[in-house]
């Protein structure tokens, strides 16, 4: 994989300056503060700017008069307030699951085609991702603030809560194994500790994130994918209420973070 | 499908600080796709940056150069208002072109 050797090159590099001048006490930052600066993300956030304005599916719609839980329309500042209660769905979504109603209920896909090719790969990119880079970047610069008003809200983050915490599978892992300590790691990538609040803060504000070693924009339905794949665990279901009510979970625990998407990361 | 660039060009002093991402597969010719044949070679060959449309920097790139490209420069001598050329060639010839104008320094 020639692009993550030079990756590793591009970081020992900003590794080595940032010593030669002893200034930086994490010299890992400076090479995140160049990526932040080129982020490829934007390129998504265009293309799904560019999708949520076409007219597209069965009945030759737009997105335009999707509600995403502060009115027909209004993206700036929704981001922010999801996962939510949605009464005409009578369910708790996040961005990605209401992105997915009203893919059906406006311009007429049907359920499966709406989420058909939901992840990206190398061989072809993800609508969805695109919508979702965009719909997150309508949010920046305002703070995260999940609700729990509704008895639904309350009752997913509570299951977010305890699935979290909950041992599971072959290897009797649980989220909070390598998320629940200061200074862990897996390899060279550094694991946030979630039951600090500035790290889960960070977290929550700044995903979704462009990855560099995947060459793609990774949704937050995606990560959580990959956290339970990595897990051992049966694969998480797309838009299923177990990842909705994770998400709530760590979303909530996010409050008050400044939203700063699409992040960039390794 | 050549999809639009994103070009940022500010003003620092009379050098114009000009970055580029370019969305592209830049595909190896190494990878191997689900089924396990090879994906064929699919690269950016040429770059050329104008500044008010004279040439500044005409590369040939290969496949080492990864997938999404960034490319940054500074052009000396350039003024606010003045436009930004970038056009991309690929081993397929597709093609792409895309301008930007240079933004006065953020104070």
């Amino acid at each position: 994989m020639p692009k993550l050797r030079g990756g590793l090159a591009a970081v020992a590099f900003v590794c080595l300056v940032a010593n030669a001048h002893g200034q930086s006490a994490d010299p890992m930052a400076v090479g995140r503060q160049m990526l932040a600066e080129d982020n490829p993300g934007e390129l998504w956030v265009e293309r799904g700017k560019m999708l949520f304005y076409q007219k597209r599916g069965p009945k030759n719609t737009s997105l335009e008069t999707c509600d995403f839980g502060l009115g027909p329309g209004k993206l700036e500042g929704a981001y922010a307030q999801l996962p939510r209660y949605f009464a005409d769905t009578d369910k708790v979504q996040d961005v990605e699951s209401r992105l997915v109603t009203c893919m059906v209920n406006l311009q007429g896909f049907t359920y499966q085609q709406a989420i058909k090719d939901h992840f990206g790969t190398l061989d072809r990119m993800s609508d969805i991702e695109g919508l979702v880079a965009f719909i997150a970047s309508r949010s920046n610069g305002m703070t995260m603030n999940v609700p729990l008003i509704h008895q639904k809200e309350y009752d997913t983050y509570k299951a977010g809560e305890y699935i979290f915490y909950r041992r599971n599978g072959p290897t009797d892992f649980a989220c909070i194994t390598c998320h629940g300590d200061d200074n862990k790691r897996i390899r060279l990538q550094d694991l946030p500790n979630m039951t600090d609040r500035k790290q889960i803060q960070a977290v929550a504000a700044s995903w979704p994130a462009y990855l560099g070693t995947k060459s793609t924009v990774l949704t937050m339905q995606n990560r959580l994918y990959e956290c339970i794949w990595q897990m051992r665990l049966p694969d998480l279901g797309y838009l299923s209420d177990m990842s909705v009510a994770l998400t709530s979970y760590l979303n909530r625990q996010g409050n008050g973070a400044v939203i700063q998407a699409p992040g960039v990361k390794r | 499908m050549a999809e639009p660039m994103k070009i940022r060009a500010t003003l620092q002093g009379d050098v114009a600080d000009v970055r580029i991402l370019m969305l592209h597969p830049m595909e190896t010719g190494q990878r191997k796709d689900a089924k396990g044949d090879i994906v064929p070679l699919h690269f950016i060959q040429n770059v050329v940056v104008t500044h008010n449309g004279k040439v500044v920097l005409d590369a040939q790139w290969s496949q080492a150069i990864s997938r999404n490209p960034f490319l940054g420069l500074r052009v000396k001598g350039a003024k606010a208002g003045d436009k930004i050329g970038v056009t991309w060639t690929d081993n397929k010839g597709d093609k792409r072109t895309d301008e930007a104008a240079v933004a006065a320094a953020a104070s």
